[in-house]
């Protein structure tokens, strides 16, 4: 018998006295939302998490850009990011080495959660593959905020499991060390997200 | 990790010897206390946390009700989108099945992402049997590894170290394994953490196989869930060419929209974070990556069949109830001789290797004062408890045709006083006389400024080696009543 038949009909005979009716699932969690303004809420959960926030408008995104990318000189842009960059470079696909010559990249984000402070990105148009936000150092985030929405259960509605995603909360962290909260271990050390009002 | 469980002594005899590592000790109470603190902060955040408990619960026991067929459906989706499914009925099976994918790709190493269901089924030592390295890339993990060291804890499997010690590991150890720990290297977190970037950065960046976990398994879509804070997550997920993914069959989640349950109650409870760092989602062949899911069964079908036991296949592995049970805090991981440590290992191990079989996760079921604590904590309501009592009753079972064991004999004979008021009272005055000169001899002092006994004599000793006991009190409370309560 193959594993996969042996292992189903073990759980079949496992199962084979259980009580089989569905137990209902409470979803009233859905409709809960946090009181206030979700925009200041993001804000403040996000800096919590030590992340970097600037907020623009519009007209200011490019000289934020500019300032929060400071001295870096080779920025990946990824295909469909609405700016111009100095230094920018396109994503030729890369390898992982190549990468990790690079000193800054700059993406989009499908959208955010407030009470967590998180960004998502689905790896859409302007936010790249997975690696580039990943192996350089520093990752500027452009967001709108009509792009944020209260809590997890209006984030998991809205995106789609068609494509990949990454959840990030500030920078990479660690509390391995004596329960002690470190920023930047092995994904970018700064995160900094310019947050657009229109 | 690189050493191994096999042969550890039983529960009680592992305690002692961690009982008396103050190091240890010092160590696990300012972690566990830490982290207790942050998960009662962000969980008090949440109004509707109550009702979440209640979602995951029944969200996780419609999946097990009906496992053979949410099974088919990842199957299905997972295929759909150009994954590879495996199976493996056993630890061998499945390890097997990781090593010839890496052969077929002439990979002499591996990069890992922390993960429990291949720390249960030994992967790194049946690679290296292989000739293939396999790296762990979380800090905690690199920590035990170079450290020749156990896991002690689900989530942070270095908690017993300090960072005095880990500087040393790093110093001692790195170079061995590739780039050395820098000159100077202080005890700063900060700079242990860098340390470990630059040593692994370059093992991330030239590995071809990638071996993961995961956290979910949404049977609809074929979605993987990873959820981590390092960042070596994503490194070795997204990275290499071949990913291979060891997914225990419990794994599962019905529906996509079932996350907006488990993303609020995981981060919560287990880092005590309103979210980690990084959570990971893919399902398939991604981004032009080899995919591989091996969907492990090793003892779980045998937990599904124990009635009572089955919830404990509900876990996600969040580690909220090592941090805040009182025997995990003073005895740490090590004793409990599994990588599944604290309540959840005391229920988990038995059910997945079934009682009967060896001492050490025999003594399991009895780790633990029942107090309940672990029942509260729990984010989908599993109550070890009443496993932990079903578990007893099935140890005692298994051990009735054999001698009988010490407690058996001790209670014996104590329910043959108990059951006399003369024998009691003679037993009490017995007592009064003892407890007179052991209340002067007795070399500890508990809360409360009692006393506490030393080890008592045979069959004494099988209750008081892992705890203390009370010195008797010089006069019984019956003797106390003739005295003076008549007045
Ligand atoms: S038993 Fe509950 S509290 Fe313990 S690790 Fe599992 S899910 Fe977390």
């Amino acid at each position: 018998m193959s594993a996969r038949e042996e292992i189903l009909g073990r759980v079949r005979s496992a199962l084979a006295s259980a009580d089989r009716t569905e137990s209902p699932v409470p979803r009233d969690y859905r409709t809960a939302v946090p009181p206030g303004d979700i925009v200041a809420l993001f804000a403040e959960r996000l800096v919590d998490y030590r992340a970097e926030l600037t907020r623009c408008t519009p007209d200011s995104v490019p000289a934020a850009l500019a300032a929060a990318l400071g001295p870096a000189s080779a920025v990946l842009v990824p295909d469909g990011f609405p700016w111009q960059v100095p230094g920018a470079v396109a994503d030729t696909g890369q390898t992982p080495v190549e990468l990790d010559r690079l000193d800054a990249v700059v993406t989009l984000a499908a959208l955010a959660i407030a009470t967590t402070g998180t960004i998502v990105l689905d790896h859409g148009p302007g936010q790249g593959r997975r690696a580039v936000s990943l192996v350089p150092d520093l990752h500027v985030c452009v967001l709108r905020t009509d792009q944020i929405v209260p809590g997890v259960p209006q984030a998991v509605a809205a995106l789609s499991p068609d494509r990949p995603q990454t959840w990030i909360s500030g920078p990479s962290a660690t509390s391995d060390i004596e329960l002690d909260r470190v920023e930047g271990v092995h994904g970018p050390r700064t995160l900094h997200v310019l947050l657009v009002s229109p | 990790m690189s050493g191994t469980f096999v042969g550890m002594p039983a529960f009680p005899a592992a305690a002692r010897e961690a009982l008396s590592d103050a190091q240890l000790r010092r160590n696990l109470a300012h972690a566990t206390s830490t982290i207790r603190a942050k998960r009662a902060a962000v969980v008090g955040e949440v109004d509707e946390w109550e009702e979440l408990r209640l979602a995951g619960a029944a969200i996780k026991d419609n999946v097990l009700h009906h496992l053979d067929e949410h099974l088919l459906r990842l199957e299905r989706s997972l295929t759909e989108r150009g994954a590879t499914v495996h199976w493996a009925r056993d630890a061998a099976e499945a390890c097997e099945i990781v090593a010839s994918i890496a052969r077929q790709h002439d990979a002499d190493e591996v990069v890992k992402v922390k993960s429990m269901a291949t720390q249960e089924i030994g992967l790194n030592e049946a690679l290296a049997a292989h000739g293939i390295t396999a790296w762990e890339t979380d800090l905690a993990e690199l920590i035990v590894q170079l450290g020749d060291d156990l896991p002690s804890h689900i989530l942070v499997p270095a908690i017993h170290r300090n960072r005095a010690e880990i500087r040393e590991i790093f110093r001692e150890r790195m170079a061995a394994a590739g780039r050395p720990a820098p000159e100077n290297l202080s005890d700063v977190p900060r700079e242990l953490a860098a340390a470990a970037r630059l040593h692994l950065r370059e093992k991330f960046l030239r590995a071809k196989v990638a071996v993961s976990g995961a956290n979910f398994a949404i049977a609809e879509t074929g979605t993987l869930v990873v959820v981590e804070s390092e960042g070596n997550g994503r490194m070795c997920l997204t990275l290499p060419e071949v990913l291979v993914s060891v997914v225990g069959i419990e794994k599962i989640l019905p529906a996509w929209s079932d996350l907006d349950v488990f993303l609020q109650l995981l981060p919560r409870s287990s880092t005590g974070e309103r979210m980690n760092p990084y959570t990971s989602m893919w399902s398939g062949g991604t981004e032009g990556q080899e995919a591989h899911v091996v969907l492990l069964d090793n003892g779980r079908t045998r937990a599904l069949a124990d009635e009572v036991g089955r919830q404990a296949l509900r876990c996600i592995r969040c580690s909220a109830c090592l941090n805040v049970c009182p025997v995990y805090e003073r005895t740490g991981g090590h004793a409990y001789g599994s990588v599944y440590p604290g309540p959840i290992g005391a229920i988990l191990n038995p059910l997945l290797r079934g009682v009967g079989v060896d001492e050490q996760t025999d003594s399991l079921p009895y780790a633990s004062s029942l107090c309940g604590a672990c029942f509260e904590v729990c984010p989908v309501r599993i109550d070890i408890p009443e496993v932990l009592v079903h578990l007893r009753s099935q140890v005692v079972d298994a051990h009735r045709a054999g001698p009988p064991k010490g407690e058996a004999v001790a209670m014996k004979s104590a329910a043959w006083v108990l059951s006399g008021a003369r024998r009691l009272s003679w037993a009490e005055r017995g007592m009064g006389v003892a407890g007179r000169v052991l209340n002067r001899l007795g070399r500890k002092v508990m809360p409360g400024g009692r006393r506490a006994l030393g080890r008592l004599p045979w069959p004494g000793s099988l209750w008081s080696n892992a705890r203390d006991v009370p010195a008797p009190p010089a006069e019984s409370f019956r003797a106390r009543w003739r005295r003076e309560g008549r007045r």
